[in-house]
């Protein structure tokens, strides 16, 4: 049997947050939304949304929100992923693989730079 | 959808779409009975009967008005080629209970999957929901209820990296040690 974490463990991590939080406020909201609907699912957004939290994770970044929305209204276009930074216009990626997760948080949600080559023009 | 942890995230979607407060998840194997059950109970917007023969049989019904999607009439088919069935009860208003039964050791059923990544991208993905989730294995039972976590987190994103890493271990080691002890 291997232990479970106790609340303990997130009154530490709440503390650490929000000791670090005044730092971000000022760096704008980063908001990556997943396209969950039935063909998003069967389309594999639930290990798409895996990569970009374990993405998170594994660089430690701080100040992403991440949340899934029903059907986006791209069914041929699954699995879709939106990327918002700030005040700047929605970017909307389509088909996306775990492989190009790396690339578009790493270029993207980290560099602010739009991979445009996966973008769909909208 | 070759994995029932899949179609649990995809009527999960359903109850989140139709605007729930609160959602409650149970998946239970027994092996005694030989019996493998899932449900999705929410307080969300509900359905008249209509719309729920509508979603369960989209090809024998024949008001088209509304579209639906052909998660939940997959999943019914596949519970019935394993001696199981599905049902839905919604009250317009009220909510819909989502109930589907396998005959556990139907050689035709469906792997589980994944269903600490199906918990945890419910949890992460619409923290607004209050979720209550469960799974059972010959009595043994793991519960996840996230209000406590939120509590205690107070405002704190569910999607900063220390608090993905808490969940995951919970959530993970919690599914896990149910299905050690079965073995």
């Amino acid at each position: 049997m291997n232990k479970i974490k106790s609340l303990e463990d997130l009154k530490r991590i709440r503390e650490e947050a929000l000791n670090k939080r005044q730092i971000k406020a000022a760096s704008g909201q980063k908001e990556i939304v997943v396209g969950m609907g039935t063909v998003g699912i069967a389309a594999g957004a639930r290990e798409i949304l895996k990569a970009i939290l374990d993405y998170i994770e594994e660089e430690n970044l701080e100040g992403i929100v991440v949340r899934q929305a029903g059907n986006i209204g791209l069914d041929s276009w699954e699995p879709v992923v939106q990327v918002t930074i700030g005040e700047e216009p929605k970017v909307t990626y389509g088909k996306v693989t775990t492989i190009m997760i790396s690339k578009i948080m790493k270029n993207h949600v980290v560099g602010g730079e739009v991979v445009k080559e996966y973008a769909l023009e909208l | 959808m070759r994995e029932l942890a899949l179609h649990l995230l995809d009527i999960a979607e359903n109850s989140i779409s139709a605007g729930a407060k609160n959602i409650a998840i149970r998946v239970e194997e027994d092996a005694e009975t030989d019996c493998l059950r899932m449900s999705v109970q929410d307080d969300g917007m509900g359905m008249d009967p209509e719309m729920v023969a509508r979603v369960t049989d989209p090809f024998t019904t024949t008001r088209t008005t509304r579209k639906v999607g052909l998660g939940i009439p997959l999943l019914k088919a596949a519970a019935e080629a394993c001696n199981g069935w599905l049902e839905i009860q919604s009250t317009p208003g009220k909510g819909t209970l989502v109930q589907v039964e396998f005959q556990r050791s139907h050689i035709d059923r469906m792997p589980l999957g994944n269903l600490a990544d199906t918990y945890l991208s419910l949890v992460l993905g619409a923290p607004h929901v209050h979720w209550l989730l469960s799974y059972q294995v010959n009595g043994n039972v793991f519960v996840f209820d996230d209000e406590p976590i939120k509590e205690e987190l107070d405002g704190i994103s569910l999607t900063e990296p220390a608090v993905i890493s808490f969940l995951r271990d919970y959530i993970g080691v919690g599914i896990s040690n149910i299905q050690l002890e079965e073995n």
